[in-house]
Formats: C-alpha cells, structure tokens, sequence
C-alpha cells in the first residue's frame, strides 16, 4: 500500500486535488519544475533560437540543443543528432511515413503493423501503402494481448520494408519484445519502428540496447509541456532521407533553383522551434532522472497490482488483457457488464475518478476485442493507493447506481 | 462534478425500456450513429394520417443515449408529427440551455437531460433520438 505519496507535492495540479486522476496513458501532470522550466525560458532566454547572432538567441538556442542532448542520453542514442524535436509522438511517425515510407517504398513492398496499435501508427501506414502501391499487412494478437515472435516471423518476408510496432501498448499495457522484433525485420532486411509513446515515460529504455530504427515519444506523457515530442532515428538512416517540412531553419543554401539542406536533426525541423518546450521535456528528463525508473517502477508496479487485483474482485467486471500486472505497465482496461463505458466514465467522475473511456484510438482493435469500447484506468508514480481505492469504490456501486439490483 | 442525471428514471428506462423492440408494421425506420463512442439505434415508426400511432428503438449505447430514445417515444407516441418536431426542436433548445418553464414542462420525464449540456461530450448520445426523429419526419 502507497497510502501517501512523496511525490504528489511535485505538482501543483494535484497537491491539493480533490479528484483522482487516472488518466495517465492519455497525457500526464506536470510537476513545478517543468512549469518553472518553461517559464524561467521565456524570462530569461527568449529569442529565436538558431538563428540570431546576440547573445539572447544563443542561450534560446543552448536551452533547445541542451535538451536534445539530454533527451539522447535519456534513450542512450549515441549522439544528440540522433534526436528530431516534433510536435509529438503522431507527427514523429507520420514524419517516418512522410519521408521514409513515401520516398523509398515500391508497390508490392510490405508494411507490417500490428492490430492493437494506436491509429497514429497505423493511419500514416494506411496512407502510405494507398499512395505507394505497398501493402500494409497487420499481425493479430491474442485476445489479451499477447504479441510473440513467432506471430511477427509469419508475417515477415523478403517484401517487408517496414515494420512499426509498439513497445507498451495504450490499451493493453502490455510490453512488446521490441528488440527480438527488431531483429526479425533486420533479418528479412527491413527497418524497425517503436513507437514509444507509452514507454518512454515508464521504463527505463535503451535504443542501442533494443537496436530499433526509430523510436517516437510524447513530451506530454513524460511530464513535460504538451506541444513538444521527437523522434530517434539511427543517423545513417535519418541521413538519406529526404526532409518532411520545408521552410526555414532546414536549409544550408538557397537559390531561386532549389537548395541544399541542414544536416540532421535540423534537416527535419523546420520553422520556428518549439524551445520553451524543450527546456520543459528537458527538466522533465532531470525529474524522472531524479526519482530513477527503479522507483518509477517500483510504485508503478504496485499500483497496478492493487487496482487489477481490486478490479478482479468486482462481480461483472472484465479486465482486458493479461492476468498478470506485470504485463500493465499502469494501464488496465476494463468493461463492466451492463454499463456502457462512457457512463463508467460519468459515474466515476461524479466520485472524483478521471478514466478515460472509448476507444482509445485503437478502433480496429476495438473490433478484433468484439466491444465497440471501453474504460481504461492508467497510473503514474504520482498516484496512490487513495485513488485506487476511491476507484475501486466506484466501480463496485457502479451497476447499483445504474439500476441494477444485484 | 456531474452525473446528476443519471437518477432512477434515466436507469429505469435505460434497463427496463418501454419501447424497445422490433416494429414490424413500421412504415418509416432510419438508423442514427454516434460514431465515435459506438451509440448505435435505430428508430422505427408507424405515421398515419399525420399521426405518430406508434414507435420504437432497437439498437446499443451508452444509458443517456437509450434512455433518451425510450422518454422520447413516451412523448411522442400519439402526437402530430408538427407536435413531435415541436418537441423536437424544445429539447434540443433546452439542452443548448433556452427555454421557458412552461417548455421544460412539456417535455415532461425528458426535462431530466437538461443539465446534459454540463458535459459537451454526452450531449449527442442525449440527442441520437430526437436527431433521428427529426430527420425522418422531416422527409
Ligand atoms: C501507443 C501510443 N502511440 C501514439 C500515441 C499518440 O500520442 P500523441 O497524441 O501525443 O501524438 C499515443 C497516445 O495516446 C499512444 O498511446
């Protein structure tokens, strides 16, 4: 039991909250010193960065660089430029299926994705494939969501080009073998693609130890500012792909011709950049370095073995997923007989419970599960054993609430 | 913090639902979905001479979304169809919160959904019926 968390008085948000907030897969709290970070940038070293020549746009600039760097020993790539600064973890990937996947894919190649992905990585393949004249294979699960190597080996041939899978899924909370994955689809001689997203925030994760291609992540799900997310890409790779976005900042010389390009990341940055909310992703890096994933993990784990355990205590409730909490990472999605999710979802709210329900981005999976949709409860570190219980209270008086009678 | 509404006439008629059943001496049936949160019904009527004689709803959804359907059919069953799409237009004017007393009596146990327009995002299961029964009667 984690009756009171350390942590919680990290964030404002939450320091005082009369809610439970469990809605962690879809965007995280952020503690002061990420919203100090983002303010002590415009105080102190507003400009705009790369491109001035004064001091002031230098420092916006060492603010901005300084973060890449610390976000590449954060995934252990092997240089800074192995980093790209995106919006978020949707743009990183469409920025792959832009510039990879439209330029060097040929009909008859082969995307292969699995169905229990999030639709930021399955609609740019979807598009990919109609554009290209490639086909988009995906490769099923099982019902509670296990994905195993043999699985991806059917899949894979000669014709795979890609292969795009997640590492924790949004649903599940399952944990994919990214790295036997990513070495099946070298094997056959395609590139490998984890989106991140999920993970990132949650365990410790070594890009040169998984051997992946690319890797996508959301700063708003690892505690920074919302509007600021990258994307790791091997250097020789990111090196012969053409840009995603033209404009400023990407170039190295222009004439009225054409013109040649920065080196990577700045290749794929174009435009004014998002510093501020680099040096928020930066801090951020710094908090979670603080606490160390061994804790992280630690609470993690036993929030999530509390709530699934709970949960599976309650007449009419039906976990998705694996029995195990160690295969949650956090995220346990649910059904209760009877009660469409979005009135879970109301009913928890009007106890003070934040759940996401629906179908959580992943409506092909919604299909192949056979429920239209349904509730999710995804922890952080910062929560506590208060909000698993408070949820857990809900979700018992839930069918009463509804009607039911037994 | 809301929910208020579901008290026990919106469970009531979302679990033990009047009027849900087939309809087979339907003469008009239009299937209204909210894609995104999977509310999916399907309204059947029986006009004669103007007159909504009969009415019902098959179909899956959230409590809100079912339950409006079934009050809905209480209302209006036996009215015009000018009576019905009056009604119509008075609950989709209460829930954007702008009608009168005498309004909100009118739509007798429907009036409970008004505090709907708290959360945005259940407003279109509340209104799945009535859109539906609107665009039939509107043909
Ligand atoms: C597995 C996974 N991939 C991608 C995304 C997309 O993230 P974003 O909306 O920040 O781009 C999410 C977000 O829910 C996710 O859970």
């Amino acid at each position: 039991m984690i009756m009171d968390n350390q942590f919680v008085k990290d964030f404002p948000i939450l320091a005082d909250a009369e809610f439970s907030y469990l809605d962690n897969a879809a965007t995280t709290q952020k503690p002061s010193v990420v919203l100090e970070a983002g303010r002590d940038y415009y105080e102190t070293s507003n400009a705009n960065p790369l491109r001035g020549l004064y001091d002031l746009s230098v420092k916006a600039t060492d603010v901005y660089e300084n973060a890449r760097q610390k976000m590449a020993d954060f995934i252990g790539a092997k240089s800074a430029e192995e980093i790209v600064f995106t919006r978020n973890a949707t743009e990183s990937l469409n920025l792959i299926a832009y510039s990879y996947g439209m330029n060097f894919l040929k009909p008859g190649d082969e995307i292969v994705i699995s169905i229990m992905e999030h639709h930021s990585n399955m609609l740019p393949w979807q598009n990919v494939a109609k554009k290209t004249g490639a086909v988009l294979k995906y490769v099923m699960c099982d019902k509670t969501g296990k994905l195993t190597a043999d699985m991806l080996k059917s899949e894979l041939s000669e014709k795979t080009a890609i292969v795009s899978i997640a590492h924790i899924s949004n649903v599940f909370g399952c944990k994919n073998d990214v790295k036997e994955f990513a070495s099946l689809a070298h094997e056959v001689g395609a590139i490998f693609i984890a989106d991140g997203a999920q993970s990132v925030p949650h365990i410790s994760v070594n890009v040169e130890d998984l051997d992946v291609d690319f890797l996508s992540f959301s700063g708003h799900k690892m505690y920074a500012p919302m509007g600021i997310g990258g994307l790791y890409g091997k250097k020789e790779i990111l090196e012969k792909m053409p840009p995603f976005l033209y404009g400023g900042e990407m170039i190295e010389y222009v004439t009225i011709e054409g013109a040649t390009y920065a080196p990577v990341p700045h290749k794929f940055e174009a435009g004014t950049v998002n510093a501020g909310g680099a040096g928020g992703l930066s801090a951020a890096i710094d908090y979670i370095n603080g606490i160390g994933f061994e804790k992280i993990e630690e609470i993690e784990n036993e929030l999530t073995k509390e709530l699934l355990c709970g949960l599976k205590e309650i007449p009419y409730v039906n976990v998705v997923g694996s029995d195990d909490y160690l295969e949650h990472h956090g995220i346990v999605t649910f059904t209760v007989d009877g009660v469409h999710p979005h009135d879970i979802a109301a009913i928890l709210d009007s106890d003070g419970v934040y759940v996401r329900a629906g179908h959580h981005c992943a409506q092909p999976l919604m299909k192949y599960l056979g429920t239209p949709s349904t509730a999710r409860a995804s922890l952080s570190f910062y929560n506590s054993s208060k909000d698993v219980n408070r949820f857990l209270e809900s979700v018992s008086k839930l069918r009463e609430k509804m009607g039911y009678k037994d | 913090m809301a929910s208020t509404f579901y008290n026990e006439v919106l469970t009531d008629h979302n679990i033990n639902p009047t009027h849900k059943h087939t309809l087979p001496d339907a003469n008009f049936k239009l299937q209204g979905v909210n894609p995104s949160c999977g509310d999916d019904i399907t309204l059947n009527l029986k006009v004669e001479d103007g007159i909504i004689v009969d009415g019902s709803y098959e179909g899956v959804g959230c409590a809100i979304s079912q339950a409006s359907a079934d009050m809905m059919l209480d209302l209006v069953i036996g009215k015009t169809k000018e009576e019905a799409l009056k009604l119509s237009d008075t609950f989709m004017r209460m829930i954007k919160s702008s009608v009168t007393e005498d309004e909100l009596d009118s739509l007798e146990e429907a009036s409970i959904l008004q505090d709907i327009s708290h959360m945005p995002a259940r407003v279109k299961c509340a209104v799945l019926g009535w859109r539906t029964l609107d665009e039939i009667l509107n043909k």
